[in-house]
């Protein structure tokens, strides 16, 4: 399924059976200092991995797997991020295949191919942090939530993947089926932290 | 908001970030198949629910998704400390008289 997803709508067949439509693309909001946006699709992996076969996954994804909490790794366009103590979020917009890699490496893991399961939004600008703690309860300001930084939290009723790329910019994944709310909330959100 | 400490996120984190996951240091018997109805009552339904300090089972569930153990005061609701699952039942808690 990961590598249908992978496949260019270029280099797909004339007649293709099944049309892959990413949910809200291309929808946009805007407050007077933040700007919230629906992402471009991206290959994503969910990997569980013991300690022993960290090295072995940061050879093969050619980032080397944060280890220590609330941490992100990013490298050609490529983003690790720590979601518990044996547990990695891949996101890959670069057009890269993590799962592919993954295969090369020979040490235990799972990898799982969750790339259509997520939707991301980016909520950029002077007002991102008070427009994402409008709903997420996490300490977010610089000293607690530094650039890099990475969790899984809730947003509103939610469950989300936040990461911090810069001091005023907030990556937002949340599960397709949430996607509605979550950017509904935000551009609420959006308009309050502009206010 | 109530605060949390996860033991392996280290950090404290939003109580709504967390699921109670019933009382801890329960043992599941080795054989299951071979132990009485009333045993398994027992291991399955009879728990202590004790007023005052209780060693609990919690869940990180909206965040690293771990399990870990509390101890917690059922009446004021304060957590007393936080421990890695699998780790003994502590034997000082802080802050408790010599």
């Amino acid at each position: 399924m990961a590598k249908a997803a992978v496949k260019k709508p270029a280099s797909a067949p004339a007649t293709a059976l099944v049309e892959c439509r990413p949910a809200l693309a291309g929808r946009e909001a805007s407050g007077s200092n933040v700007k919230v946006s629906v992402l471009p699709p991206a290959e994503r992996i969910s990997l569980r991995a013991p300690e022993a076969s960290v090295a072995a996954l940061s050879r093969a994804l050619g980032v080397t797997l944060p280890q220590k909490p609330k941490t992100s790794a990013s490298k050609n366009g490529r983003t690790v991020l720590w979601l518990g103590p044996d547990e990695w979020f891949v996101i890959d917009e670069a057009g890269g295949n993590p799962l592919d890699d993954c295969t090369n490496a020979k040490a235990l893991h799972s990898a799982v191919g969750v790339s259509h399961r997520n939707v991301a939004f980016a909520v950029s600008g002077a007002g991102a942090q008070a427009t994402v703690s409008a709903g997420c309860p996490q300490d977010l300001s610089l000293d607690a939530f530094p650039v890099g930084a990475c969790s899984r939290t809730v947003l509103g009723k939610s469950e989300i993947l936040l990461y911090r790329p810069a001091a005023d910019a907030f990556r937002v994944e949340c599960w397709r089926s949430f996607s509605d709310y979550v950017f509904t909330f935000l551009t609420e959100a959006a308009r309050d932290a502009a206010a | 908001m109530l605060l949390i400490h996860c033991p392996y996120c280290e950090e404290e984190r939003p109580e709504i970030e967390f699921r109670n996951a019933g009382e801890a240091h329960i043992a599941r018997p080795s054989d299951i198949a071979s132990i009485s109805d009333a045993d398994f009552e027992k291991f399955f339904f009879i728990r202590d629910n004790t007023k005052g300090l209780v060693y609990e089972r919690w869940r990180h569930v909206h965040g690293c998704a771990r399990f870990f153990n509390a101890v917690r005061d059922s009446v004021s609701d304060k957590f007393v400390m936080t421990y890695k699952a699998g780790e003994p039942k502590p034997k000082k808690l802080p802050g408790a008289g010599k």
